[in-house]
């Protein structure tokens, strides 16, 4: 459905740049099995009661965490990988075929949920839920919790390059409605996400964007399109980077990691406020090994195993006990945490139906026809 | 029983040698070919399911002026595309037609080269190229940098897209004119020029008619591609660059919204089909004359 927030977001490692926007393009999300370095260690048990398929974006995973749970558990993990949000629903969607672990976005949390599509967790067996921050649980998307937990959070807000700015450009006026960058900003191509942050800058909130909002939405957009360079395919990022914008709507992990190779990027929430949202740890109905999957979802909520997926991929965490064994260079970024009026006011976005996200989708096609 | 040629036999091995990429072909191409058309004429049921109601809703929506335009800007695109290719690759597959053996394998080599490479990787190097601080524009600036220079805003354009549709699609039309100069007569045209006819004179009465089903074979298998690409309008386009591609993709990726991507798909089809019928009625016209 129509731009889930976190359906095709870009995640890697620093300098892996290029092989992930590739992968992402080609959609060939399930590149492969790769075996976890202790794969062979078999222990005379049944293989197959030994094993794991977990489903995942690329590069979101500690390098050795798989290698340490097969150490601790004797558990193999089989991963494969989607690219967006989308390809993961539609393969679950005809049955499932064998993943035991999933990482679905919040919103698509709430679309599975609907379908049916998700197996109730026995948090009994999590244990390490006790990790996770009280602010990134019981979220409207998963309110007892109990389809989900929450893994890495992120916010949308504003890249920009710092010296050919004026200040901080702390509005959504300085992407949405104003011609001072002309020719420098990027959009996303996610409607939802285009219209839904348009309306938080007309003072509406994200959820319940009615269709006047949105027509009003899609009419300054129509009116900004001369100052817009391009709607970015997930790679807003790189486009900065590269120096082809100054200004790009995209998400604080991945502006985090350009800005670690480049001190002259910034990352600002607007302070109309914005869009939160997380992606989460889930069991699909139909998974083999159920009680395999408590484990290793418990595994990635420790402490010390979350350190080390953070020390990896350096994205925000609602891991509050990893965090505190983080180094300050890491806690304390501003852009991976960031702070200030913009974080209050934002909001985490909803799933308010497949009319809606049609009915978005339609807008923005009508923006960039005009 | 089984001695001389029994037509019976004959009829078994020809469906041997039919058989299986009959059944290939029904089973992989045919039957999702139907499922997808079946769905043009569906309704979406709460979030996961198609019910195939025999709706025209969708093809209806598909009529609104909104998605005939980017039909229309589409197919002016295209044929913009196809015509740089045939104007940019005749005298290509004129000059290989032309060549020594050994060169012309090497020139022929040198045409297919590009497929050993994935699409995506080739546009990702022409981003590289086109940027603003890309290498032309470094290199642009580097030899005019002294006269005030700037770089060419050349990425996220019409023009980028216009580029990387030509570049992708060159070896589709250069090969089947290849082809079909390759297997010209080369008498009529030692006959053209001896009676006198320049050489220009000559592509253009001799060697162009008698090229005429290459080069129709050469537009239709680069327009008909061309037509059907959103990886170029999505990675080189502007804000304004959208293809009829892209609005299918994101109806059967964001926007979840099977039935309607099938209507747009197949409205497409459609019309290449009628592209196809109007092609080989004017062909047989031409030859009855």
């Amino acid at each position: 459905m129509a731009g889930f927030p976190g359906s095709s977001r870009h995640r890697f490692a620093p300098g892996r740049l290029s092989r992930r926007g590739l992968l992402a393009g080609l959609g060939t999300a399930a590149i492969g099995f790769s075996l976890s370095a202790c794969g062979s260690r078999d222990n005379g048990a049944g293989a197959d009661s030994k094993k794991l398929n977990f489903y995942t974006w690329d590069t979101y995973i500690g390098e050795n965490t798989l290698a340490d749970f097969a150490d601790a558990t004797g558990i193999r993990v089989q991963t494969s990988y989607f690219a967006t949000n989308d390809e993961m629903f539609a393969k679950l969607k005809a049955g499932n075929p064998g993943y035991d672990v999933i990482v679905p976005s919040n919103e698509f949390v709430t679309r599975m949920r609907q379908a049916n599509m998700l197996l109730q967790l026995d948090l009994a067996a999590i244990p390490n839920l006790k990790n996770i921050a009280p602010e990134f649980l019981g979220r409207d998307y998963d309110p007892a919790p109990k389809h989900s937990v929450p893994y890495i959070w992120l916010v949308q807000g504003i890249g920009y390059r710092k010296d050919r700015v004026n200040g901080v450009p702390d509005s959504w006026k300085w992407l949405f409605d104003s011609d001072l960058y002309k020719g420098r900003i990027a959009l996303t191509s996610e409607a939802a996400d285009l219209i839904r942050l348009g309306a938080k800058y007309m003072g509406q909130s994200l959820n319940g964007v009615d269709a006047a909002t949105a027509k009003a939405v899609e009419e300054m957009l129509i009116r900004q399109k001369p100052n817009i360079k391009t709607f970015h395919e997930d790679n807003g990022q790189e486009l900065l980077l590269a120096g082809d914008v100054d200004l790009v709507l995209e998400t604080n992990g991945d502006i985090a990691q350009i800005a670690m190779e480049d001190p002259g990027i910034g990352f600002v929430v607007p302070r109309e406020g914005s869009l939160l949202n997380a992606d989460t740890l889930a069991i699909p109905k139909g998974a083999p090994r159920p009680e395999q999957a408590h484990k290793f979802i418990n595994y990635l909520l420790d402490a010390k195993a979350g350190k080390h997926i953070l020390e990896t991929i350096l994205y925000p965490t609602p891991n509050a006990a990893a965090k505190a064994l983080m180094p300050e260079s890491y806690s304390s970024n501003p852009i991976i945490f960031p702070t200030g009026p913009g974080m209050n006011a934002s909001e985490w976005g909803k799933f308010e139906g497949a009319e809606q996200a049609r009915a978005f989708e339609e807008a923005i096609t009508r923006v960039r026809a005009a | 029983m089984r001695d001389g040629i029994d037509w019976r036999m004959a009829k078994t091995g020809f469906l041997a040698i039919l058989g299986p990429p009959l059944a290939w072909f029904l089973l992989f191409f045919v039957v999702p070919m139907a499922i997808v058309w079946a769905y043009s004429f569906g309704t979406n049921v709460g979030i996961a399911d198609i019910q195939i109601s025999g709706t025209f809703a969708n093809y209806a929506r598909v009529l609104q002026p909104l998605y005939l335009g980017i039909i229309a800007k589409s197919l002016a695109l295209a044929a913009l595309a196809t015509l740089i290719c045939l104007v940019v690759g005749f005298p290509v597959a004129l000059a290989i037609s032309f060549a020594q053996p050994r060169l012309k394998t090497a020139l022929l080599l040198g045409v297919m080269l590009p497929f050993w490479t994935n699409l995506l990787i080739r546009t990702y190097a022409l981003i590289a190229l086109l940027r603003d601080e890309g290498l032309i524009n470094q290199g642009l600036v580097r030899a005019f940098g002294w006269a005030g220079f700037e770089p060419l805003p050349m990425m996220n354009s019409n023009f980028a897209v216009l580029v990387g549709l030509v570049y992708v699609h060159l070896p589709f039309t250069v090969l089947p004119l290849y082809a079909a100069l390759d297997r010209l007569d080369r008498s009529l045209l030692e006959a053209s020029l001896d009676l006198g006819a320049g050489h220009l004179r000559t592509i253009w009465n001799i060697v162009l008619p008698l090229a005429a089903p290459g080069i129709a074979s050469a537009v239709l298998l680069t327009f008909i591609p061309v037509l059907g690409s959103y990886l170029a309008p999505d990675l080189l386009g502007g804000p304004d660059s959208q293809m009829i591609a892209n609005v299918i993709e994101r109806q059967f990726k964001r926007a979840n919204d099977w039935p309607f991507g099938a209507a747009l798909a197949f409205m497409l089809m459609y019309l290449t089909f009628l592209g196809i019928a109007l092609q080989s009625v004017l062909r047989r016209r031409v030859r009855e004359e």
